[in-house]
């Protein structure tokens, strides 16, 4: 009795929600959508009626054992080993159902993963990102970094080697494939060209109301005002007095500037961008230790060399906590850009709503967030990278 | 906060409440900024009932995160589910790397377009300011005063009710207070999938390229979030100020 209780104390509380849900998805969840076009709602069908028996049984075995790995293996590089096998698993499993599903040479047909594959993934997803926290020691940024390209590798070589081409999303890109290559570098363009425009002007901006301590308030206040204001409507008011620019000024029409596209969007993100900087370089600067400035003082270096070799340098991984802040926020709040004309990976989202066309918007909506991830762990490599240093 | 800014706030309010009930006598202001005779005043739906009903989503939406996310705090900072909490901490960070329009876009193959959405993916990205705050707020609480709490013999849910969650409580509203201003933002956006919001007037000026529509849209919903952002700090202030002076 008393070993009982004991064995199923060890079983893993999380691995138990993750191979519950798992197993519900895989039994009552349609697996993939058979689409006759793009807009038709589908028939729903599960992994065991696409694949052919032998398939779907070696599927089902693989994801039956990692549910056991998850129930019952301590060991997190065990557990993160077999959730990875997993998503490829999985992966491969809907690219083949695509394959199976579409007839031959017919490009109309749509087949769609559904959501029980969206939900395994999400287990999986989980199962992967607690095995990560429970890396001890804890992976060095390098090494993080490296599992990010990996991860990117495998995924971009099997989106090259046109794995996923049956899948509903790869029909949608396939249409738009030159298109999507422009859209995703000004997505690119607008988040990295207002954040380094609010750099030059926020870092400054932060010296100054470190060193006028008057001045804080009203500008941190001011800035937080604007962060107040919702995307859409920022980019709305500020289509106004940039077309009246256009209008008077027509060097300015020239250079790109108008009410519609590219120019509000980017003037809105740069005014987002402030606060988290402006105020991140206060933070870091104020929690420079007098000591060091007195230090560096006394070994006679210049106000100058003071503030950019030591001040700045020791406020370095705080100003640049906010920059992360400010980049993942921008790469999503790009794609609210396409509503004024602005571009980006908006625009298939929004004309994936207009058409009702959910394909489209995955188009748009699964590389934002990628990027706005891949964003996040690079920055927090880089982040942690000098702290380690420092230590 | 001086005088000066309490009276900004209160014409802000008035402004916006005037323009809500009597849009019509604006219109020498937005006139201007329309071509070819189009109307200067949004005219396919009565400008209140389209904030009024922004709000109204906006507030469900964040109510049911709020009481989601600070039980969750609670869980994961109880003994039982510690284990839990670098996990959630993880998870947090990478949902907040979702955009708002990408979680709505993505509710809307599961549920169809309308409200529903909308109300999703609000509730989803207002979990994680509340979440978070209530986890730093609960764990906050000094070491001491809970030994003493439990010193004078209270039981653990009488000490968090009676203790923990009144000092987290300034770091638990602040949470809410975030969420809501990110909500009224990503809920005029909910227009794109048919919720009914001020986003429609944006929408409606955007296509037909009326500049006078897209400013009153944006200005409103503008205004809104500010003064919601300043109202819930002018009630936190009220609740908090007697505590901390004493």
């Amino acid at each position: 009795m008393t070993t009982t209780v004991a064995r199923l104390h060890r079983i893993d509380p999380l691995g138990a929600l993750v191979s519950a849900v798992g197993a519900a998805s895989l039994l009552w969840l349609p697996f993939v959508v058979f689409k006759l076009n793009r807009i038709l709602p589908g028939d729903a069908h599960s992994l065991m009626q696409v694949l052919p028996a032998s398939a779907a049984l070696a599927c089902q075995v693989s994801l039956i054992l990692i549910a056991l790995v998850a129930l019952g293996i301590a060991d997190a590089r065990v557990r993160l080993a077999a959730a990875l096998v997993g998503v490829i698993v999985v992966a491969a499993a809907v690219a083949s159902a695509a394959n199976l599903l579409t007839p031959a040479g017919n490009r109309v047909v749509r087949v769609a993963p559904g959501s029980g594959f969206w939900v395994l993934l999400v287990a999986l997803g989980l199962m992967a990102t607690d095995a990560i926290t429970r890396l001890r020691p804890r992976p060095r940024p390098a090494v993080r970094v490296l599992m990010l390209a990996l991860f990117a590798a495998v995924a971009g070589a099997a989106l090259a080697h046109g794995t996923f081409d049956n899948l509903s999303v790869m029909r949608e890109y396939a249409v738009n494939a030159g298109r999507f290559a422009h859209e995703a570098r000004q997505h690119v363009w607008l988040a990295l060209g207002s954040l380094a425009a609010a750099i030059v002007v926020a870092l400054p901006l932060g010296i100054l109301c470190h060193r006028v301590p008057r001045l804080r308030g009203s500008v941190l206040g001011g800035l937080n005002v604007i962060q107040t204001i919702p995307a859409i409507a920022l980019y709305g008011i500020l289509m106004a007095p940039l077309g009246a620019l256009a209008a008077a000024v027509p060097l300015a029409a020239r250079l790109g500037i108008r009410g519609i596209g590219a120019a509000p969007a980017v003037l809105a993100l740069f005014l987002y961008s402030l606060l988290p900087v402006v105020a991140n370089t206060v933070a870091g600067l104020k929690r420079v230790s007098p000591a060091a400035v007195e230090a560096a003082r006394g070994m006679g270096m210049t106000r100058w060399q003071i503030l950019t070799g030591v001040e700045l340098l020791l406020a370095l991984p705080t100003i640049l906590t906010g920059i992360r802040i400010v980049l993942v926020q921008n790469i999503g709040l790009v794609t609210v850009a396409a509503l004024i004309g602005g571009g980006g990976l908006g625009v298939f989202v929004f004309q994936g709503i207009g058409q009702t066309a959910i394909d489209l918007v995955l188009l748009g909506a699964i590389p934002t967030v990628a990027l706005a991830f891949s964003a996040a762990v690079l920055l927090d490599a880089l982040i942690d990278t000098m702290n380690r240093t420092r230590q | 906060m001086s005088r000066a800014a309490t009276v900004l706030r209160l014409a802000a309010l008035a402004l916006l409440v005037t323009f809500l009930l009597t849009p019509a006598s604006f219109a020498p202001l937005f006139a201007p900024l329309t071509q070819y005779g189009a109307p200067p005043i949004y005219d396919q739906g009565n400008l209140l009932t389209l904030a009024l009903a922004q709000i109204a989503t906006v507030c469900c939406a964040t109510a049911a995160s709020a009481v989601v996310a600070v039980g969750l705090g609670i869980l994961v900072t109880r003994a039982s589910g510690a284990q839990f909490l670098p996990l959630s901490r993880t998870l947090v960070n990478i949902g907040q790397t979702f955009p708002p329009v990408a979680v709505l876009a993505i509710a809307v193959p599961l549920v169809g377009f309308g409200l529903k959405p909308t109300l999703i993916a609000l509730f989803c990205y207002g979990l994680l300011p509340i979440f978070e705050n209530t986890i730093s707020g609960l764990h906050g609480c000094p070491p001491a005063v809970i030994e003493a709490a439990s010193g004078m013999g209270m039981s653990p849910t009488q000490r968090l009710l009676g203790v923990e969650l009144p000092l987290a409580m300034p770091l638990i509203l602040e949470g809410i207070r975030l969420s809501l201003v990110i909500n009224v933002g990503t809920a005029a956006i909910g227009s794109t999938v048919g919720a009914k919001g001020l986003g429609e007037v944006i929408i409606a000026g955007l296509l037909s390229n009326n500049t006078a529509f897209i400013l009153q849209g944006g200005l409103v919903t503008g205004l809104m979030a500010i003064l919601l952002y300043e109202a819930m700090a002018a009630v936190e202030r009220r609740l908090f100020r007697p505590a901390l002076i004493e």
